[in-house]
């Protein structure tokens, strides 16, 4: 599934690298803890969590996820969005808690495989 | 590139400079793709010198990340300025940290880092002075066969 068929179906707001939700979703991961989402997670991922300052930038271009997904609403700082911009790694906001996201995500397909 | 003897290049990594810890491992993971090393050897050099690095960022005072490559292997060397690690062996446990409540917020101290660096690594050596200093060093082989160290999950 794209990006961007996710963003529409879940109804995530993109505060970041809108031309990027094209790209092509092969799978997710959901942690707070950047050892673990260091050690866990795959390219192409969409990564779920509360956190929100810049150094969710740099795990992210580390592992080459697809994309960020805030929960519950949370927004990135202003330096995680400086350096999002920068570095081209799409930020998705979503009201759900992570459990009902990822619940929903999990039902669109995505991490079944 | 060519790989005919080794090649090596180093990175500055600053304490404390979260805007940008994890620049160094970054800089390291496309040294690799560019010369085509495999992806499977990539993603564990990323982690272990990910992990490293932001030891230096949160603990210490400033370091070089020196990477090594040879036909061989893909060395790294991690040397900091900074207070140093009184027992490498207590470090060295699982879920032990001595990060900071505002670390853990972002979270980091999930004490996972030193013990995700042996698990990606064949060799891992670190040496420590208090007061001084730690220098992390580890080995990732490159042929199949002199390969030992390393538990994938
Ligand atoms: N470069 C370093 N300089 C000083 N202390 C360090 C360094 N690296 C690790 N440590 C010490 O070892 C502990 C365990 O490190 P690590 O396994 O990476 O877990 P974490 O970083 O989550 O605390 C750290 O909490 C710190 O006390
Ligand atoms: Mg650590």
């Amino acid at each position: 599934m794209k990006l961007k068929e996710l963003k529409e179906k879940l109804n995530l707001s993109v505060r970041c690298a809108e031309d990027k939700l094209i790209q092509e979703i092969t799978g997710g991961y959901v942690s707070d803890l950047l050892s673990d989402v260091i050690a866990n997670a795959q390219k192409g991922d969409v990564w779920v969590t509360m956190q929100v300052h810049v150094n969710i930038v740099a795990v992210a271009v580390l592992k080459e996820v697809a994309a960020i997904v805030l929960v519950q609403g949370r927004e990135p700082n202003e330096d995680t969005l400086k350096k999002a911009k920068e570095e081209n790694i799409p930020i998705l906001v979503s009201k759900l808690p992570a459990f009902q996201l990822v619940g929903k995500l999990y039902e669109s397909g995505i991490g079944k495989t | 590139m060519r790989m005919d003897k080794s090649y090596s290049q180093s990175f500055e990594i600053t304490g404390n400079n979260f805007f940008d810890a994890g620049k160094a491992a970054t800089e390291v993971k496309m040294i690799l793709k560019q010369i085509g090393i495999n992806s499977d050897i990539i993603r564990r050099v990323a982690i272990a010198s990910y992990e490293a690095e932001m030891n230096v960022v949160m603990y210490a005072k400033r370091a070089s990340m020196t990477i090594e490559i040879s036909q061989e292997k893909i060395k790294i060397v991690v040397d900091d300025e900074g207070p140093g690690i009184q027992n490498i062996e207590l470090a060295m446990k699982e879920g032990y940290s001595t990060a900071t409540t505002e670390m853990r917020e972002m979270g980091f101290g999930a004490g996972m880092g030193l013990p995700n660096i042996k698990r990606n690594a064949d060799h891992l050596k670190i040496e420590s002075e208090v007061g001084k200093g730690t220098k992390v060093e580890f080995v990732i082989e490159l042929k199949e066969s002199a390969r030992g160290g390393s538990k994938e999950r």
